[in-house]
């Protein structure tokens, strides 16, 4: 891959388009998952300090990753809003995820408050990266709310069914110019490949690597498949024929008559 | 009396936020604190007086995806 296929965030040059979650599992894990995966940014959550403790899951990450706090706990824009800046007071930096959701069986983001949310943040100096479902309407609000990429759904957060919404994914890559990051439901490294074959930046993963019964080994698999699927969409892919074949070796020059 | 992260706290009106903090041993250097939904930023901790009915919210990173 070319050096100068970096994914830029807010300004930033990023060489792994591989974003990874640490939740559900053991923070023991997160430095090797985070090494084999070769990511460069993470999500973290913001919650409350309920015991006095000096634990800090900072200090299982390694130096120069880029902390991406997300908002999860918030069900509108205006606890997404005071997490974030929670999150930017605790040193997290300028980046955010915003996760705005009030539906609790599905985990479905609000698309009308991750709108809000983002335009509220992005005017303090957030870089901010807003989790959505996909709706190119949608899309167009965030881009124009100052959204610094757009991260549409793949299937429901933790599923690891796969890019469910693969058609309406590939509407947002067809005609939004931000990145668009596939964040939610891929669950195997073939379908983080599929989807930047499709021409999605990034993606972000974490029960797929979570629940992995060898999570460094997961976290490689998946760095592999995207870095193939990116190789792949940028080398242009071959023609699909819908009906018939067309022969691979000559018609010609049979030994057999 | 005041609200801590949902849960009452009485003897704690005049007490500056750091006052609080030391008292309930928390570590300054991993926590934000939001004072009645609004954040406050570290380097006003001695000077924010907390007052009859606050409500105190002390968060901290943790794993997330």
């Amino acid at each position: 891959m070319s050096s100068n296929d970096s994914l830029i965030l807010g300004g930033r040059a990023f060489s792994s388009r591989f974003i990874l979650g640490s939740g559900k599992y053991s923070v023991d894990l997160i430095r090797s998952a985070i090494e084999h995966a070769g990511a460069q940014i993470i999500t973290l959550a913001v919650r409350r300090a309920n015991t006095n403790t000096a634990e800090n899951i900072l200090a299982h990450i390694p130096e120069g990753i880029t902390l991406l706090p997300n908002t999860s706990g918030a069900r509108n824009a205006e606890e997404a809003v005071r997490i974030a800046r929670l999150a930017r007071e605790l040193g997290c930096g300028d980046f955010v995820k915003i996760e705005v959701i009030r539906d609790m069986k599905y985990l479905l983001p609000d698309n009308a408050e991750t709108v809000k949310a983002t335009e509220i943040l992005a005017k303090e100096g957030f870089i901010v990266m807003p989790y959505m479902y996909p709706d190119l309407n949608t899309a167009r609000d965030l881009v124009n709310a100052g959204a610094a990429t757009i991260m549409p759904l793949g299937a429901p957060i933790g599923s690891n069914k796969g890019l469910c919404t693969r058609d309406f994914i590939q509407i947002l890559v067809d005609e939004i110019d931000l990145p668009i990051i596939v964040d939610a439901g891929i669950g195997r490294p073939s379908q983080a490949c599929e989807a930047m074959e499709m021409g999605v930046a990034a993606i972000m993963a974490n029960t797929a690597i979570a629940t992995a019964r060898d999570i460094p080994a997961m976290a490689c698999a998946f760095k592999k498949a995207i870095e193939a699927g990116r190789i792949a969409y940028l080398s242009g892919l071959g023609r699909v024929l819908d009906k018939g074949a067309d022969a691979s070796s000559p018609l010609t020059g049979f030994l057999s008559n | 009396m005041i609200t801590l992260n949902g849960r009452s706290v009485d003897d704690a009106d005049g007490l500056s936020l750091a006052e609080l903090l030391a008292r309930e041993n928390y570590v300054i250097s991993i926590i934000a604190v939001a004072c009645n939904e609004e954040v406050v930023p570290r380097a006003k901790y001695n000077c924010r007086r907390l007052a009859d009915g606050d409500v105190i919210d002390i968060v901290r990173m943790v794993a997330g995806g």
